[in-house]
């Protein structure tokens, strides 16, 4: 196994089998479109979308997807080799410039047998932000369930549950 | 993934309580989670097997070392296939009463944090 360039010990992974290709998985995570129809806020609300033009060392932003463009989050593209490997770091829009504040997320995806997709998905460097830890970490199990629920079903989701009864 | 293999795999005292250790410290090596357990590293081995094929846990190579970590995927996949959302903050409600009154720590591994 190819060892990471920098070895971090992630605070979270998240693994989860996909019935799915790679290749459509990978513009899953990279197609706004198809992002706006999957990647719910886990605390309710609208859809949010990931832009970027993926390359390494640009920025990417996790706007709203309900026409307010508000960004949530933002960081840098740290390294995007399709089908496999999006890497990016993670920070509060104001703490972009810096660099000390970032977390930083990958998403590893590998062929599995049965025609599944492995996806794996771990967060670094959080622990020295708590407030962003625990935001964090009840929320990818949702973000990643609905994924699965997209690409394997290929229906858009309902808003969700907080936003279903609030 | 098989669902049978994740009620099996949680069905184990032993491996209920690797989760826990993993839940409290979450990317273990084997040695580290040995420390806590009373049983030969060759059982707690086979244990992480069975939850790892359950993809109740997730593994990560650093280096040479193997660190695990706690994968709730498929317990969140149970919860949203038999819990209905709208039941959730209720839910949330009678839990904290329970641990309340009971003067519990979560002992029977119930105080995962909310979704």
């Amino acid at each position: 196994m190819k060892m990471e360039t920098e070895v971090k010990k992630p605070d979270f992974v998240y693994v989860t089998y996909i019935a799915t290709t790679p290749e459509k998985l990978w513009q899953a995570l990279m197609d706004v479109d198809l992002m706006a129809q999957w990647w719910v806020d886990p605390k309710g609300g609208c859809c949010r979308v990931n832009v970027s033009d993926w390359k390494p060392g640009s920025l990417w932003e996790h706007r709203r997807a309900d026409g307010s463009n508000v960004v949530d989050i933002a960081g840098k593209v740290i390294e995007a080799t399709p089908p496999k490997r999006l890497v990016y770091s993670w920070a509060r829009p104001g703490e972009v410039a810096d660099e000390a504040k970032h977390s930083q997320v990958t998403f590893d995806i590998l062929p599995y047998s049965n025609g599944l997709v492995k996806l794996t998905v771990a967060h670094d460097d959080l622990a020295k932000d708590p407030a962003m830890l625990s935001g964090v970490s009840g929320g990818w199990p949702t973000v990643l369930s609905n994924l699965k629920t997209f690409l394997e079903t290929g229906k858009a989701l309902p808003k969700t549950a907080a936003a279903a009864h609030a | 993934m098989d669902i049978d293999k994740v009620f099996k795999a949680l069905a184990d005292p032993g491996r209920r309580r690797l989760l826990d250790q993993l839940r409290s410290d979450n990317g273990q090596t084997l040695t580290a989670l040995c420390e806590h357990m009373d049983m030969t590293r060759q059982a707690v081995t086979q244990h992480l097997q069975q939850l790892e094929a359950a993809n109740l846990v997730a593994v990560i190579w650093q280096g040479r070392e193997k660190l695990h970590y706690l994968n709730p995927v498929p317990l969140f996949e149970i919860q949203e296939r038999w819990i209905k959302k709208f039941e959730r903050s209720r839910l949330g409600v009678l839990l904290t009463l329970k641990t309340q009154l009971e003067g519990l720590e979560n002992e029977n591994g119930n105080g995962s944090e909310k979704t």
